[in-house]
């Protein structure tokens, strides 16, 4: 889609390796990390094939990341990348899940410690809008236009925040919508 | 965790529980997060194999800590191995329902990605791709809105609400790790300002 120069992981361990890390700075949403590190930093992709890749784990069924993570190592090791990003994803994080579990009866009720979620729970949500917010830049080069990105943005958005839709008929509902809208602007 | 629960699994019982989670996988669309509800019921109502304060809290921590936050299946499974014996089944309980939820959707996932990979010049394809970004985009906002509201009232809670809003104008304006504005958060919380 654009021209840039492209960087792309160096092996299988590069891939599990950075997924690893990715993941163990998740907290409340690895996606923003993912955007952040393997876009803006390590240049592995464009906005434009993010949001492509995104599109595609939204639609499937299954984890969002563990399925963008499968998209990303697919691309550039076939089916051994997407388990080398799969296994980097989920290893790590799996056990440090299950110590997290050990240690939770002792802490849990501690204030401070509660207060420190609180204050991340925080962080995470304003990562996730951030992330919303710069990918909407791609938008700009949309066949739809601004103008009718919005229009198709503010519905999804009252729909999941306020309404609380299930995700299955707004990605059903306004994706088709959209998906039709683009169809008949593109030539044939 | 007040109640205990204590039983003895089967074998048949672990292929049971690798058959309701191969049962959900597909299901599970906008992530694994949406049959929490049907977990729920087979889990605590049906089966009896977790108390109703392991289930909650094993969501509660996989939220909070780092990593995909499908991890919470781990950790329920992990709980109803301990509730039957020791760390061996603990372990088996995690491994065996990630795997039935993760196998079908996760082959499917990827078969998908690949036939648009190769299909991606089609007109029905590049409508797709165009077409879901706005809404894509939206949903990550929602998805933030969503998760600013489960921290509480704006006017109530108006220092954890202005700590997302200078976060979010942070990640989008500049290049800061976002490792340190978590740190920050964390910090802020744990000396009681917010």
């Amino acid at each position: 889609m654009s021209g840039e120069a492209h960087a792309r992981p160096d092996s299988l361990r590069d891939l599990f390796v950075s997924f690893t890390l990715l993941a163990l700075q998740g907290f409340g949403g690895v996606v923003a990390v993912v955007q952040r590190e393997l876009v803006e930093k390590k240049r592995w992709l464009t906005q434009e094939e993010f949001l492509e890749d995104w599109s595609v784990a939204q639609i499937m069924p299954g984890p969002n990341v563990v399925n963008l993570s499968l998209m990303i190592g697919g691309r550039y090791f076939g089916l051994r990348g997407a388990l080398a990003a799969l296994a980097g994803m989920l290893t790590v994080p799996l056990v440090l899940v299950l110590l997290l579990a050990v240690l939770y009866a002792q802490y849990a009720s501690h204030p401070d410690v509660a207060g420190a979620l609180r204050g991340m729970g925080a962080v995470a949500a304003g990562l996730i809008l951030a992330t919303g917010l710069k990918l909407a830049a791609v938008l700009k080069n949309n066949p739809l236009g601004v103008p009718l990105c919005v229009v198709l943005g503010i519905p999804c958005f009252v729909g999941v925040a306020f309404l609380r839709w299930p995700l299955a008929y707004v990605l059903l509902g306004l994706g088709a919508l959209a998906c039709t809208l683009v169809y008949r602007k593109l030539k044939p | 965790m007040n109640e205990t629960v204590s039983l003895s699994l089967h074998w048949a019982d672990w292929v049971a529980l690798f058959m309701h989670y191969l049962s959900l996988s597909l299901l599970a669309i906008g992530g694994a997060i949406s049959t929490v509800p049907e977990m729920h019921r087979y889990l605590v109502e049906q089966q009896h194999w977790l108390s109703e304060s392991q289930f909650t809290s094993s969501i509660a921590i996989a939220q909070a800590a780092p990593g995909p936050n499908v991890l919470f299946i781990a950790l329920l499974g992990w709980n109803v191995g301990i509730n039957s014996g020791g760390l061996l089944s603990g372990l088996l309980g995690a491994l065996i329902p990630m795997l039935g939820m993760l196998l079908p959707s996760t082959t499917l996932s990827y078969l998908a990605a690949r036939w648009g990979h190769r299909n991606r010049e089609l007109r029905a394809v590049r409508a797709f791709k165009l077409g879901m970004a706005p809404i894509v985009v939206a949903l990550l906002i929602a998805t933030g809105w969503i998760l600013s509201s489960a921290q509480g009232e704006p006017g109530e809670d108006w220092r954890l609400w202005l700590l997302t809003a200078v976060t979010t104008l942070i990640i989008w304006r500049s290049k800061l790790h976002l490792l340190w504005l978590l740190a920050a958060g964390a910090l802020l919380g744990w000396f009681g300002v917010l």
